[in-house]
């Protein structure tokens, strides 16, 4: 049998707790048949024996003990479905506001946002907070099942309202694609079968808008230049060296005029390897690694260029996601991870909170545990970053407590443009 | 590898960006803490994750050695699996034995024909503890089990050895942090977000030698408790069973006394992709009497410290 080709498309439903996250992905898996026959038998058992009906479809991904017994997504499940040409990797994502920074674990590394809301809610502050982290997290696409019709009895006027909503924000969010559909997960209307209560909607259901939305984007965002920060330094047999890591940007090519950085040492790459076997190129997500013509003592944590350029700087203004359980102050010091390079880094100037509510900055001075802030950081060592609106590897970074080991902060390098 | 002709690499599909992320992965480990190790085996996952860690170094050694967590209760085959390609790669192979630990009076011997399987979490954690080893690397699969599908890719255990599903590190685009107290270690798993289905066509992609049981073999075997089990040191039939011999496979590979085989013609890997692709009963549901005790199984398991 000849399977084809696929292409990946990752994405993460967001939206606030209830709205029916878990029961949409539950619903779109079982009517796509992506789940097992003894699967679906321990999720029909499961929801017998918690009384809460044949078939819970929220079980398919809320696997924990906790989370079945409370009824709630604590932390993001990762499931998959794939279609002839198409695989697809799916974060189910929490929506309780304590868990805000599971939610950004799984948007993270999402080219598309299923954003879940209630059709007789609309769009409450959390959904907002996750569409603005989405957009933050630089998701463009977003899709947007206007959930539980079946409850407002199908009503056209109640799904209006809610678009109008939805438009407006997705244009102050700058969202680039933008689906909305009346759905019932509970009853599978629209969600991949097209429903027959719904005369008046004629679009996609959620599966057709899945399967015409771009795949890749996280890896293709808009670009200049190729980049490649060095994990790892591998010796070649006969004495030289290459530089591993994975490649981002834009494609490198043998012969290509690369800048080491932050030592902005000109050279070439004189070859390139992958698991061994010399390749001519590497294409974006590739994990290669490079020989250069230049004699350096590059290692981990530099990184290496093709024009334009990256910025060299130990003083960063970015846009900050505090999870630490104490408020973030001016002066904290705390450890930073961008790309391979680990540094100390100190709170310069906390210039303000988003107001999710406003999409605008107000003035605090502190941020407290899922707030979103701008900062200004000062680093002992030199960092290479680009904006994260131009890359979102080199233009992002983690923060982490010095003590504990855990990470506290999701940052990105430069300001979202509708702040 | 002057002899190896240029090819042009494009990784746009899927398993070109699986491939690539879990090397990624296996470096950002390597490069972030002191003494990791590999969890092998002799199974597909763990295989492909050792090949896997074989390109990310290539040409060097692995910086790292690979350790196998033995029951006691092999199938041989994969045993011999095991040692021939660890002398291939010229890796340097740690193996810790249950019965040690039976030995040692830490936990209670099942009988011959009892499950090791939940012994193996005490073996483990000694072993990582012993070896001051603060990252293993597993071949474990976000689409196995419910609770593994909840599991960061970078996955940390206290000095106890637990994973605290409702503490788990935020992990952000591609920056995983792997630095941990002393007494503490990280699981990671860069095989996460493969399927089944991955793991069989990398395989045949890259044509990988796997243990002889994964293919179509006669057998005897017994039904219990719905599973094919195969006849032999660790098996014996009891009195209400009948041995057969059919032609059957294995789509896991655990202990001989748990690891059940399904009825399968599937002697090549295309005829095991074919299969794969149309199953519909899960891996482990199909062949795994371990997963088969209770709803939340293996989140008991993983929350002591197991795979």
């Amino acid at each position: 049998m000849q399977l084809a080709t696929k292409d990946l498309l990752r994405l993460a439903t967001i939206g606030s707790v209830d709205d029916g996250k878990s029961t949409l992905i539950g619903r779109l898996l079982v009517d796509t048949r992506q789940l097992f026959d003894d699967q679906l038998d321990a999720i029909a058992e499961a929801s017998e024996r918690r009384g809460v009906g044949d078939l819970d479809l929220s079980f398919v991904t809320d696997g924990l003990r906790a989370e079945r017994e409370q009824g709630i997504t604590i932390d993001v499940a990762y499931r998959y479905a794939t279609t002839p040409t198409r695989k697809f990797i799916i974060a189910d994502c929490p929506g309780h506001v304590q868990y805000t920074s599971n939610m950004a674990t799984g948007a993270s590394t999402a080219d598309l946002a299923l954003v879940v809301l209630d059709v007789a809610s609309g769009l409450k502050e959390q959904t907002r907070r996750h569409l603005c982290i989405a957009a933050l997290l630089g998701v463009r696409s977003i899709i947007v099942a206007v959930n539980k019709m079946d409850a407002v009895d199908w009503s056209q006027l109640a799904f209006d309202r809610v678009v109008d909503e939805i438009v407006t924000l997705s244009r102050e969010l700058d969202f680039t694609s933008v689906s909305i559909i009346p759905v019932s997960a509970l009853l599978g209307d629209n969600v991949v079968e097209s429903s027959s209560n719904l005369p008046w909607y004629d679009g996609p259901t959620v599966l057709d808008a899945l399967e015409r939305s771009e795949a890749g984007a996280w890896e293709h965002t808009t670009t200049q230049g190729a980049r490649l920060p060095i994990q790892w330094v591998l010796r070649q047999p006969g004495g030289g060296r290459t530089y591993a890591g994975m490649v981002n940007g834009d494609t490198m090519r043998v012969g290509d005029r690369v800048t080491l950085l932050p030592a902005n040492v000109e050279t070439t790459i004189t070859s390139i390897h992958f698991g061994g076997d010399e390749i001519d190129d590497a294409t974006v997500g590739l994990a290669a690694d490079l020989g250069l013509a230049a004699e350096t003592n590059a290692g981990r944590g530099d990184l290496i260029a093709t024009a334009p350029l990256p910025t060299v700087s130990n003083e960063l203004k970015t846009t900050i996601c505090w999870f630490g359980e104490k408020p973030l102050v001016v002066g904290q010091r705390l450890r930073l991870k961008h790309t391979s390079k680990v540094t100390p880094v100190r709170i310069k100037i906390i210039n303000g909170v988003i107001d999710i509510a406003k999409l605008d900055i107000d003035d605090s001075t502190t941020l407290n545990t899922n707030d979103i802030g701008l900062a200004t950081l000062q680093t002992a060592e030199l960092l290479v970053v680009d904006d994260y609106r131009v890359n979102r590897v080199t233009g992002s970074f983690v923060l982490i407590d010095e003590a504990t080991n855990a990470t506290v902060a999701a940052g990105m390098v430069g300001h979202a443009s509708f702040l | 590898m002057t002899t190896t002709p240029l090819r042009t690499s494009h990784a746009t599909d899927h398993l070109d960006l699986l491939e690539s992320h879990a090397i990624f992965i296996l470096r950002e480990v390597v490069a972030e803490c002191e003494r990791p190790v590999l969890l092998f085996s002799g199974g597909k996952d763990s295989a492909v994750l050792l090949h896997l860690a074989v390109k990310a170094f290539a040409p060097q050694q692995l910086p790292f050695p690979v350790m196998h967590i033995d029951t006691g209760q092999n199938f041989p085959e994969v045993i011999d699996f095991r040692d021939a390609t660890v002398e291939r790669v010229g890796a340097r192979l740690v193996v810790a034995k249950v019965q040690d630990s039976i030995d040692q009076g830490k936990v209670v011997d099942p009988g011959l024909m009892g499950s090791r399987n939940r012994l193996q979490t005490v073996t483990l954690l000694d072993a990582i503890n012993d070896n001051n080893f603060d990252a293993a690397f597993g071949g474990a699969r976000r689409d196995e089990d419910k609770a593994r599908a909840k599991e960061r890719i970078l996955s940390f255990r206290d000095t106890f050895g637990q994973w605290d599903p409702r503490k788990q590190r935020p992990e952000l685009w591609q920056l995983y942090q792997g630095k941990v107290n002393t007494g503490e270690h990280a699981r990671a798993f860069p095989l996460s977000d493969w399927t089944e289905l991955d793991v069989w066509q990398y395989i045949e992609r890259e044509s990988m030698a796997l243990p002889d049981i994964y293919f179509a073999h006669d057998r005897d075997v017994v039904l219990r408790d719905g599973m094919y089990l195969a006849i032999g040191p660790f098996v014996e039939p009891r009195e209400s069973e009948t041995v057969e011999r059919l032609t059957v496979r294995f789509r896991t590979v655990g202990d001989a006394n748990c690891t059940g085989a399904v009825l399968s013609r599937a002697s090549t890997l295309s005829a095991i992709i074919e299969e794969v692709a149309l199953a519909n009963v899960s891996e482990r549901g199909a062949t795994r009497a371990d997963d088969k005790f209770s709803e939340t199984a293996m989140e008991d398991r993983k929350r002591e410290g197991y795979f």
